[in-house]
This record gives structure tokens, sequence and C-alpha cells, in this order.
């Protein structure tokens, strides 16, 4: 019996006590493989692994398993993400089967945006089971190894479970708990949403940290780097459950022509030693969406490199 | 109607198994019609719990009262005198009124003693059978007056799936096939080119699938 | 089972047959046990599920039906809905852990006077057997 739950790169570095970083990458809408591989090559050896997302803001793109084992031929370990709009409990058992089958060994378990904000927004969606339950399915599979149904796999998927958070989210008072529920259904990790609000995320993590909940599970902190002044107010005010302080908003104007991006860089990077020092924050989930050009740049000014090798 | 089935009694009593004074609420509308939730079925549950605690040597009150409807905010206000006197209410409505009721008094503990089923119609005396899924965008009569949505297991919008034998459906012997009934419909009314058309994928947004729905006539509102 | 226990029963009894059997069995100078108490009704149609409840809400230990043969029903279905509601309040009792034997139709004859007392006899010596319907 190995001491692992899975064995990922990722379960390795957290349970040696390094501090994570995990890096994003969105599958393309299409089947062009070269641009996807393209992205990866920048993350290559700067994160221990990599989130895939899945038909992410509800908008087709290519499927985040077969992305996933896209980067896995690339040489990147992939956190391969799935969502409940789009698969009934047949279907999520099977590709967790599959996944498995070709050696992605993460996993982060959604409930997915709703199809309204995508681009088929006419879709039925099918949310047959949540989140939590996604969770807990993907926990029985591992540790009990039997489907829902209670009936035995053979050869059950060893993964290592990760879980969203968004501590910014309505009502905030629950958000902990809800936090709480996951890692009790079964969640290894957590990654969070885009943190922006570090008063409010303190606060949540002090909370986190006084029910003991960083001791059962490994928490990374989200972070998604500002590019324009207008995707600070796009996030503002399009984007759920989204907390951008108009303090930051007022820094990023403040910035100047041409030099938005380096300060939307510099307030992530100063972000990341803050979660470096704060109690109960196991890692960092650096989401450079459409960005991944930067993300070299961005781990060497946040003194991520070289990664550990575990 | 909206068609419900009365929760085995066994599930009420252990809801209600920590109160003292409940009050089981009937509603005059779909659930009348379906006895589940009229008076009649008020007063029956209403016995039932009392001689649940008569066998438990428990000493419990249990009135019965019945709404004009539960889905309308003048009828649920008709017990805002008497709704204190209870420490529970069983509402034997559809999952409406449990709803209405909690939003109107929100310090009273209402529980559900029907389990709601489906939009559907009586179709001997005794038995009801499923017509309407609610998708928000009727096209009964592209199929003979008939709705494959509601009433095949797979929804399928362009014709029999192949799983049906005798008429009826793969899932189940007690199921008729519906494709089966509009394909032989639409072939007596002569009227079979009409299914050869290719049905393109259905929006669903005015269905639940879009978010909880709500409905505004403007020349109605006060 | 204490021997003293008497229980009380109440009888729903049809008219037309089994109350001219009744007839016949006090020609015959048989009666009830005392502690059965007859509620007679024009058709055994007409009892609802309530009124089969009723009795055991308010302290019955045992509730029958005596009413006509299936095939001759004075009102042809009478009988017939009066077997499908006593099945119902049977499986009531059993999901309130009550022994369902405490209610049960039979099928009279208008001129069946001994089988009218035998009936009554059978059910209270069932219901003595079981008891009171409180719980230990």
């Amino acid at each position: 019996m190995s001491e692992y739950k899975s064995g990922s790169n990722l379960e390795k570095v957290l349970k040696a006590g390094h501090f994570a970083f995990t890096g994003e990458c969105g599958p393309p809408q299409g089947a062009n493989v070269e641009h996807l591989k393209e992205k990866a090559a920048h993350l290559k050896g700067c994160v221990d692994a990599v989130n895939v997302t899945d038909n992410q803001t509800a908008v087709v793109r290519m499927s985040s398993w077969a992305a996933s084992l896209v980067l896995l031929q690339e040489g990147l370990e992939p956190n391969f993400q799935m969502v409940c709009r789009d698969r009934n409990r047949l279907a999520i058992q099977s590709d967790i089967l599959g996944v498995y089958a070709h050696g992605i060994r993460n996993m982060l378990c959604l409930s997915g945006d709703h199809q309204r904000f995508g681009n088929h927004p006419e879709a039925k969606n099918v949310f047959d089971i949540d989140s939590m339950q996604l969770i807990y399915t993907v926990k029985t599979m591992r540790d009990e190894g039997t489907f829902l149904n209670g009936q035995d796999i053979d050869v059950p998927p060893k993964l290592f479970i990760g879980a969203a958070s968004n501590p910014f989210a309505e009502p905030f008072e629950f958000r902990v708990y809800r936090l709480a529920k996951k890692i009790a259904a079964g969640a290894d990790f957590i990654q969070t949403q885009c943190i922006y609000n570090m008063d409010r995320f303190r606060e949540f993590m002090k909370r986190a940290v006084d029910m003991g909940l960083h001791e059962k599970c490994y928490i990374l902190a989200g972070v998604t780097p500002m590019k324009s002044v207008g995707m600070a107010r796009y996030m503002a005010k399009q984007v759920p459950g989204m907390d951008v302080p108009a303090s930051l908003i007022k820094r990023l104007q403040g910035a100047g022509k041409g030099k938005v991006a380096g300060e939307g860089i510099k307030f992530a990077i100063e972000q990341i030693e803050e979660f470096k020092e704060m109690e109960g924050v196991a890692g960092v989930h650096l989401m450079a969406i459409e960005w991944e050009h930067r993300v070299p740049e961005i781990s060497e000014l946040a003194g991520m490199l070289p990664r550990p090798k575990v | 109607m909206i068609v419900a089935e009365q929760k085995p009694i066994k599930e009420i009593l252990e809801m209600v198994k920590d109160y003292n004074k409940i009050l089981v609420l009937g509603c005059k509308g779909c659930v009348t019609v379906c006895n589940v939730g009229g008076s009649k079925e008020a007063a029956i549950l209403a016995s039932t719990l009392k001689i649940a605690a008569r066998k438990n040597g428990k000493k419990i009150e249990v009135e019965e009262h019945t709404l004009e409807r539960q889905c309308d905010p003048e009828y649920i206000d008709e017990i805002k005198d008497m709704i204190d006197d209870y420490d529970a209410v069983v509402s034997i409505a559809c999952g409406v009124g449990p709803q209405f009721l909690s939003e109107r008094y929100p310090s009273a503990r209402v529980f559900p003693g029907v389990d709601t089923k489906f939009m559907g119609g009586a179709v001997e005396h005794g038995i009801w059978s499923e017509r309407c899924a609610g998708c928000g965008t009727c096209v009964v009569h592209h199929f003979g007056g008939l709705c494959p949505i509601a009433r095949c297991s797979k929804s399928l919008l362009n014709g029999p799936c192949g799983g049906s034998s005798n008429g009826k459906c793969e899932i189940s012997k007690d199921v008729d096939c519906i494709w089966d009934i509009i394909v032989r419909r639409m072939t007596e009314l002569g009227r079979l080119e009409e299914l050869l058309e290719f049905v393109p994928p259905k929006s669903w947004i005015t269905a639940r699938d879009g978010g909880p729905r709500r409905l505004i006539r403007e020349e109605l509102v006060l | 089972m204490s021997d003293n226990f008497k229980p009380k029963i109440v009888a729903f009894y049809c008219s037309n047959c089994a109350s001219s059997a009744a007839s016949v069995a006090e020609s015959m100078n048989k009666a009830l046990p005392d502690n059965v108490k007859i509620v007679q009704v024009p058709c055994t149609g007409r009892i609802e599920i309530l009124h089969l409840l009723k009795p055991f809400e308010e302290g019955a230990d045992g509730v029958y039906v005596a009413g006509c043969q299936e095939d001759s029903c004075q009102y042809v279905t009478g009988i017939t809905k009066a077997a499908k509601r006593v099945a119902y309040v049977k499986k009531t009792l059993e999901q309130l852990d009550i022994e369902p034997e405490r209610i049960n139709i039979y099928n009279l004859s208008a001129g069946k006077g001994q089988a009218f007392v035998d009936v009554a006899l059978e059910m209270n010596d069932i219901v003595r057997k079981l008891g009171p319907v409180l719980s230990e």
C-alpha cells in the first residue's frame, strides 16, 4: 500500500511540505492541438500541476480529459477538471475510470457555471449530482473501490481529489462551512476562487484555521493577475461571486499607460508573498487566463522556481 | 392538474415525532381532485396521526383545516391567527403549499405530507398519468397532439428509439410507447409526412433547465 | 395478555343483509357479545376510510364490516368498495405497527343468523388475543 492516495506530483509536493504552485490551461475552442501544446509549454517546469478546465463558463471547448491527455504527453501533470453540468452519474464515473486509465492522477470537482452564461444557453443541463456529491463519488470509487451503486470496481481509480472554494461568494458566513463540507466529503486539496479582496480572504482563512480545516486538507489560494483596468472592471461587475475592491481598480488605473499589466503582476506577486506566510495556505493556484506566456516570469518573480522534485 | 401521492405514514410520523400540536392543512385545488390533499384526506391523516399517538401512549393534539388553495397568498393569509397555536404544520398540498406557508410564516415548522409527482390527469378513477413536463414551449401539435417530451422516456423528438415492443416502452410494460401511438395516429390521419421532417435541437431555456421560472402579466399586476 | 381484557369492537353492518341476519339470530335467541357496538349503514359502500379509522382513534381495539356477498350486493359494488377500503386501512395500521388483523370484512347473507354471531365471536377472539392497541 502506497503512502500516497494517488501518487500524483501535486500530492507528493504537498505532502513533502513544499509550498505548491499550480497553473491553469483552457482547452481550445476547436481541435487545435498545436495551440494547446504551445500554451502548455509555457507552464512546463513552472508549476506542479496544470488545471485543465471543463467547458469553462459553459463555452464548448475540447473536452477536459482529452486536453489533459495532451498535457500528459507533453510532460506536464494535469489537474483534470470536471463539472456536473454536462454529465450524469454514469458519464461521470466512466470518465473518471477513463482518465485514470490514461495516467491522470488529479481531479478537480466542480458544479460548473450555468449554461446560460455560455455559448449554448438553450442546452439542457444535467446536474444529476452536485460538486459535493462528485467529491464523494471520486472518494467512494477510490477508497471503497465501488461505484455509486455499491458495485465493486475492477481496479479502482486512485485520484488526488480537488475541490474549489469561493471565499467571496454570498452568503459570506456560509462559505467556510461549505468548505468544511467539501473536506468532509473527501476533498484532499482546495483551490480557491481568484482572490483580490485580501482582507476578506484573511478573515476567511482565519475561520478555516480556527476550525482546523487546514490540517485536514491542503488549501491553495487562487491568484489571477489583472491584465488591464478593463479586465478588473469586468471581473468586478460581470463575473458572479468575484470580489474586486475599488482600491485595486484605482491602483491599476494609477499605474499609467502601458504599465497596468506590470502593476497587475506586481499585485499578484505581493499576494503570493503574503500567502507563503499565511497560516493554513499550502500553496498558490495561478490562473493566468490566456496569459500562459507570462507564467514563467510570474513564477520567477514570485520566487516559486525551481519547482521541487519529489 | 398537479398529481401528488401521500408520503408513507412512517415518514410523516418521523417528521412530526417531536411535536404535540399539529395542524394538517389541506388544499382544495389539484390535490383535492386527485384525492390526496383535500379536506377528506386531511381528516384521514389527522385521524391516522391520532391513532399513532394512541398506539404509542402519547398525548397529542391534531387538527385539520383545508384552504381554498395553498398557492395563493390570500388563502395562506387565512390561517394567520391560528398558525401560532401549532408546533408543526403538515401541508398536504403539492410542493407549492409548504413553500408558500414557510415564506409567509417563517417561524412555522412546515412539513410536506405528500410527494408531488407530475402534471397529468386521471385516465381512470384512481389512476393518473403524466402529460406535461412544463418545458415552457408547447409543441404537442407537431406530434398528433401528444407530448413526446413528457411521455417518451427519452424525450425523443424525432421518432421512436427502437426499444419498444408491442407498443410498450423498454423501461416498463406499464408504460405506453408514446411514439408508437404518435406514429399510428399520424398514419391514420394521413399526416405521417409531418413526422419525417427533422426536428432540430430544442431550446430548453424556457424549461427548468433555464433556471427557476417566473411569469409576469403586466395587465394583471396591481 | 390479561385474561380479563375485554376489547372494544365496532361493527359496521349493511342494513340489507347483515341486519336481516341479525333478526334471524335474534329469533334464534342468539345475541352478540356486549362489547361489540353495531353501526348500521344502508350500504357498506358508503363507509369511508375515515369511518373505519375513527373508532381506532377513539379507543376501539377492533373494527369489522359485515356486508353482502360480492355477487349479490344490493347496490352491486358496495361491498367491493368496502373491501378495498378495509384493505387500505389494514395497510395504514401496518404502517403504524398496529396488527392489521384488528380490522376485517365479512360477507354475510340475509338468512344466516348463525354466521352473524360467528363473525362477532371470531373478531372478539382475534382482538382479545391481540390485546389493547397501546404499545407495551
